[in-house]
Order: structure tokens, then sequence, then C-alpha cells
């Protein structure tokens, strides 16, 4: 129950905020939050929370696990790299070989979102493949 | 004389009357309750009569439970109608443990999360990622949402913030 007190703050913003598969529970000294928030914004106030309790995210006791609900009528994405191009590949992996590029803040075209980790995507060029989701950010 | 002798037992003959034909609503009450603890299952809920409407409140188990309290009342002498307001206990949330990828994939979904920071080193044993290197205070919150989202059992972060 200890570590349920420990991150009460982001199960209470996850009620709060509508998760509605939240699940919260712990296994051998870990606490499991998983759930599908409605929003990326969501998912960003839960982990300002959880930077809050653990700064830099070293306690090893939590695995907060929301994924943004895959949205039908999204289909766009901006590419949010640092600086570089985006790659896209043949498969959902980085050993899989690369079949395009979209540049940095360029606007793509989102296939399927069924992948959490790895997008399909076609660029204005008509390149289609994956995109790794950390890099691209839906528009509405 | 003789009629002021009568009236306590007039007054006692009246009072048998009214009570035989129509029980008090207390009376109706104890008995309910009587019955309404005498069955384990029904044994958490409550009763209020009022004009001999009897209202069940409180929370048991289950549906039968709650039918069970309503008929326990029918039949008890001064009940016109049962109101029956007894809630439903909800069941206790089903603990479904969490998903763990194997480490072959794991490892793969680690590579493919951690390719574009150079300085961080990743192992995967048991379902546990372990972490060393370091990393800019910037890009962690970015990195650790990405490794959160794999099912790993547990995410040791032992990496240096630059």
């Amino acid at each position: 129950m200890a570590l349920q007190d420990k991150y009460q703050a982001i199960t209470n913003a996850a009620l709060q905020a509508g998760i509605s598969d939240l699940q919260v529970r712990e296994q051998s000294g870990v606490l499991y939050i998983d759930g599908t928030a409605p929003s990326g914004a969501v998912k960003d106030q839960l982990w300002d929370i959880y930077g809050q309790i653990d700064p830099n995210f070293t306690g090893g006791d939590l695995i907060l696990d929301v994924k943004v609900a895959a949205n039908a009528n999204v289909t766009r994405a901006r590419v949010t790299t640092d600086s570089s191009n985006l790659n896209i590949r043949k498969g959902p992996g980085t050993d899989q070989p690369i079949v395009g590029k979209a540049a940095k803040d360029e606007v793509i075209t989102v296939v399927s979102q069924g992948n959490p980790q790895w997008w399909l995507v076609r660029t204005a060029d008509g390149e289609e493949g994956y995109a790794y989701a950390t890099y691209l950010t839906t528009e509405a | 004389m003789k009629m002021i002798r009568l009236i306590p037992a007039m007054a006692l003959g009246l009072m048998i009357f009214f009570t035989g034909c129509a029980p008090k609503d207390a009376d109706i009450r104890s008995e309910i309750e009587k019955k309404l603890k005498a069955n384990p299952a029904t044994a958490a809920a409550a009763v209020t009569v009022i004009e001999g409407v009897a209202t069940l409140s409180g929370e048991l188990a289950d549906e039968n439970a709650k039918a069970e309290a309503a008929k326990l009342i029918t039949g008890i002498k001064g009940v016109k109608s049962v109101v029956n307001n007894v809630t439903l206990t909800p069941p206790p949330p089903v603990f479904i443990p969490p998903v763990i990828t194997a480490d072959d994939p794991l490892m793969q979904s680690v590579k493919d999360a951690t390719k574009d920071y150079p300085g961080v080193k990743a192992e995967v044993k048991d379902g546990v990622i372990t972490l060393t290197g370091d990393i800019t205070k910037a890009s962690l919150p970015k990195l650790m949402m990405t490794l959160n989202g794999l099912n790993a059992r547990k995410i040791d972060n032992k990496l240096t913030i630059k």
C-alpha cells in the first residue's frame, strides 16, 4: 500500500482526467499504473506529477504506462525530432531498412496507430512506412 | 359507580381492538428487523415503516439477497407495501497482473527507444531494463515515457544527468 500512497497524486489526477480503463496494482515492489488517456495533454500532466514525486525517475518502483487514445479522426502528425530527419522504415523496428525520411516540422499522414511505438505513416512524396511515435505529435 | 369501573376495561378493550386491526409502525419495524437479522444474507439491511409502508435500505451482496429481504417482509401483518431501496455491494476490482514482455522483443524495443541517445546504455534481464551512462535532463522524460510503454517489469534508472 505504501507505493500506492507514494503515487496517489498520479492516480487521483488520472481518475479526474477520465482515464476509464485505469488499472493500479502493485507486484513485487513495483506499482503499475496503466490506462488510456483521452489526450496527449493528460498524459503529459500525469508525467509532470511523476516528475514532481521522483524528479529523475530513479525510484525503480513505478511503471507508468499511459497510452494516448488512438483517434480515428487524427490523420496528420508533425515531426517533432530535436533537429534531425525522422526515418521511415519498411517495418516496425530500427533493424528494418529505411524507406524514406521526413524533415523536422514536416506534417505527414498517419495511416495507422495500431502499434503504439511504430505508427504507419505516409509522407507528402508518397513514401509509406513505419516511424517512431515518440517523434510524432498528432495534429487536430 | 359501575360505569366508572368499566372505563379502564373498555379502554383496554379498545387498545386491543386497534392494535389487533392495525399494528403500530414501530412494532412492524421491529418484527421486520427480527426477520432480516435472522438471515445472514439480509442482516445488513435496514428498514423504516411509515403508515404501513416498509422501506428497505442498506447495502446487500447481490440481487438474490435484495429479493430475499423483500420476500421476508411480505406476509407480515400491517405492511401495506414495500419500497426496496437496497443497494448492491460493488464487486471487488479484479486483479489483472501486469503484462511483461519477454526479454528478446523487449530488448529490441529498448534498442529502438534508446537509439537516438548515444550516451545511454541499456540492458534487459528478466523483464528489468537497466539504464546506465548519461543523458540530458531535457531528454530524460521523453526516454522514460517511451520505456514505460514497453511493458517492462521494472526500470532501473542509473543514468547520470548531464
